[in-house]
């Protein structure tokens, strides 16, 4: 429940509903207890051949229509019908285990990356090489590894992915004569200059938990490289290690630039000091794009990545989740199943959701993109141009470790920088409990 | 909620059911001929039905959660269960940073409900009970908190103390950087900010059971009292608040359990972040998720479960006791 993670992307600002229904999802879910949950999922009719039934986590308008748009053309195209059961977002989330080892749907949405190698690890889902013989000459070749399980076979559709990034307002830069910093000392330096000249240096919000998760990602991968990066996010390497105290020493360094009160704070309301120009930078995914519904205020919307702090990783890693879609373990009209999964795979596809949400990009290399903003231009070239693609901690290590440990752990550094090797110290021991189970 | 069902199913039986149950034919023999076949399927399902389900999902799934305390389980199938003694255990007392203050924060909630909301719902109900008028309104404005749920009072309680755009940070101007309140995210606060906000539903709550026994107390001692020229505060404290005995009693013990299932209200405000960790929302954030440690969750649970039956046990067998002796 608590992990809204970065791809809990709601296309409307509306936290409030959002945290609503998530209270009173995760309320009456421990009512009903877990044998219960099961029960939920699936539609339970028998298998009509002409029928794909899909479980959509994509409950926000804007993804929602899109979606909608996308199975209404494959209809059209193949007089297969795609029937939908949508989910709150973060409902679908908290009730995933329980779904698919219930009668889940035939398809269903999901996230790459560690999230889809576990449930794949754990057979409850159905692989996919057939498909990818279809759609595999359309992918980058870091997009397929992103779609394999751990054994090697392909569990995952990517449909879309959006970069994390250092977001900006261009008419600020301009008015205060400031640049785009490159390194490590640049960004510090303009951190200075921005709360001398009155803005809050870099916008921050912490309530949901995760939002402090990509800022240790971003400056652990630019300290000690992707490998490490990895290494410690799969819970080989460990929090202890002098590393790890680099990567928080550099945060410490930057975080009095941050904004005041980030664990009270909804990324939503940090976004908007970024909107009303109050903040100078803000640490986000794409996805902060939706916050600016304003049309000027969009087209001032810039970004760049997170600066180099190590020149032997310079820029070279960009986190960059990506969402798609899984064949849940035992699917009723298995064949039809396969035919939409082939079509998720195609540009044209791709094309349809990429018009109706703008905010983030295509997962393929066919799509077209002349369409694209400027800004989904810039975050496609970034995410081409990267040698090593993240998903975001909560995707690349296990949850049940980074949303227990991690999560509280960072809002505690935040609030309190000065603990950090006690705080380390808890954190390794719970690390290595929580991976030496199952 | 657990005896009841249990107690109640022998008197059920022995009682002779009155009207269609009356014998057809010759003088019954024995008291099972009082009921006809189908007035034993009947009561049957009426007893069996509640006992199954009761057995199922209170008693089944509690020891269920004692035996899975044990074990270490991602909830995926029944074969990844593997026994691991008291690791879970071990873990919870000494690797896991939020435990403690959990606990902490648990009993706190019970002190704050126990001595601010109590009382004040107490004065409430004295000064309702007076006859004053527009009782009905003022009755129905402080209960009003107890009949909302608690996720839309987290909601509403949200809207006032959010730092940035929040009721009390707008009013005061604490929300420029500098002197900056933040309600919700600092720890030395915002358990109290949560409190408050369960206070104030628990005082409407306490209104209305102390409003109930109130109106047991004998108007006769009232008026002997003033008769003896007891002022106002005299006749309370000497006659009325005496006579209020069994509601204290259940007072206190509806308070004990509000503070030991407090959850919602903290769930909606911060997800039991820094600051107003609880135990019920250790157990959640374990149980439920994309990959849950059952349990470990499950341990935390059992925790719980003996810190209520600590407090509660006491309670019935002195209940049970007074109830035998009467």
């Amino acid at each position: 429940m608590h992990h809204l993670s970065p791809s809990g992307r709601p296309a409307l600002p509306s936290p409030s509903r959002r945290t609503l229904l998530r209270g009173m999802g995760g309320a009456a879910a421990l009512g009903a207890g877990i044998p219960l949950l099961s029960a939920c999922g699936g539609s339970g009719t028998a298998a009509d051949p002409k029928t794909v039934t899909l479980g959509s986590n994509a409950s926000d308008a804007v993804p929602k229509k899109a979606f909608a748009e996308i199975y209404a053309a494959f209809k059209k195209q193949s007089g297969i019908t795609v029937d939908v059961n949508t989910k709150d977002h973060n409902t679908f989330q908290e009730q995933i285990n329980s779904y698919l080892q219930g009668t889940p749907d035939d398809v269903f949405n999901w996230f790459a990356g560690y999230r889809m190698q576990f449930f794949a690890a754990k057979k409850l889902a159905t692989p996919i090489d057939d498909v990818w013989q279809k759609i595999g000459g359309d992918f980058p070749d870091a997009m397929k590894a992103l779609s394999k399980g751990e054994d090697g076979k392909y569990y995952f559709v990517p449909l879309y992915t959006y970069p994390w990034a250092l977001f900006y307002r261009k008419s600020v830069f301009q008015q205060h004569g400031y640049t785009v910093p490159t390194t490590w000392d640049q960004l510090v330096a303009l951190c200075r200059q921005m709360k001398k000249d009155g803005l809050v240096p870099v916008a921050f919000g912490d309530k949901d938990a995760w939002p402090a998760l990509g800022t240790f990602d971003q400056i652990n991968f630019r300290t000690n490289g992707y490998d490490f990066h990895v290494e410690l996010m799969a819970g080989k390497a460990s929090w202890t290690d002098a590393k790890v105290r680099k990567t928080f020493d550099h945060w410490a360094e930057i975080l009095p630039y941050h904004q005041d009160g980030a664990v009270g704070r909804t990324w939503q309301d940090a976004a908007q000091t970024l909107v009303s120009k109050k903040a100078g930078m803000y640490l986000l995914g794409t996805f902060v794009a939706q916050q600016f519904t304003n049309q000027a205020d969009a087209d001032d919307l810039d970004f760049f990545a997170f600066p180099e702090i190590d020149p032997a990783h310079g820029q070279d890693t960009v986190e960059a989740p990506t969402d798609g879609f899984m064949l849940s373990k035992a699917p009723k009209s298995k064949a039809s199943a396969v035919q939409l999964l082939e079509y998720l795979g195609t540009p044209e596809a791709e094309a349809i959701y990429l018009k109706a949400d703008p905010s983030v990009v295509a997962a393929s290399s066919k799509a077209d993109t002349s369409s694209y903003t400027a800004l989904q231009k810039k975050a496609y070239a970034m995410i081409s141009g990267a040698k090593h693609l993240t998903q975001f901690m909560d995707r690349d290590s296990r949850p049940d470790f980074t949303s227990t440990v991690m999560q509280p752990a960072l809002q505690k550094f935040v609030r309190d920088p000065k603990g950090i090797d006690g705080l380390l110290t808890s954190i390794e021991r719970q690390k290595k409990t929580i991976f030496a189970s199952g | 909620m657990s005896s009841g069902t249990t107690t109640k199913i022998p008197q059920a039986a022995a009682e002779p059911p009155a009207g269609p149950a009356t014998p057809k034919k010759r003088a019954p023999q024995g008291h099972r001929r009082l009921l006809t076949r189908r007035d034993r399927i009947t009561l049957g399902l009426m007893a069996g039905v509640p006992t199954v389900l009761h057995v199922t999902l209170v008693w089944v799934t509690a020891l269920a959660s004692i035996a899975l305390a044990f074990t270490s389980w991602d909830g995926i199938g029944f074969g990844s269960i593997t026994w691991v003694g008291l690791d879970n255990f071990k873990q919870l007392f000494s690797d896991n940073p939020q435990f403690w203050p959990a606990v902490q924060h648990n009993v706190i909630w019970f002190v704050v409900l126990i001595l601010i909301p109590t009382p004040f719902g107490l004065f409430l109900a004295v000064q309702l009970d007076k006859r004053i008028r527009f009782s009905r309104v003022y009755q129905t404005a402080f209960f009003l908190p107890v009949v909302v749920s608690l996720a839309v009072t987290g909601f509403v309680w949200q809207l006032v103390y959010n730092p940035d755009t929040g009721l009390i940070n707008s009013l005061v101007g604490a929300n420029e950087p500098g002197h900056y309140i933040d309600w919700i995210g600092d720890p030395d606060l915002n358990l109290w900010a949560v409190l408050v906000a369960a206070s104030w539903r628990h005082a409407g709550y306490m209104m209305i059971l102390y409003l109930a026994g109130l109106k047991s107390v004998d108007p006769a001692l009232r008026e002997a009292s003033a008769l003896d020229g007891a002022n106002e505060w005299q006749t309370f404290r000497n006659v009325v608040f005496p006579t209020l005995r069994p509601t204290n009693t259940v007072v206190l013990v509806v308070t004990i359990i509000e503070a030991l299932r407090a959850f919602d209200l903290v769930f909606v405000f911060n997800k039991g972040a820094q600051g107003t960790e609880l135990l019920s929302i250790l157990v959640t954030n374990n149980i439920i998720g994309e990959s849950s440690r059952i349990g470990y969750g499950s341990a935390i649970a059992v925790v719980l479960l003996v810190i209520s039956l600590a407090v509660i046990v006491p309670y019935l067998i002195a209940t049970f006791r007074k109830e035998r002796r009467a």
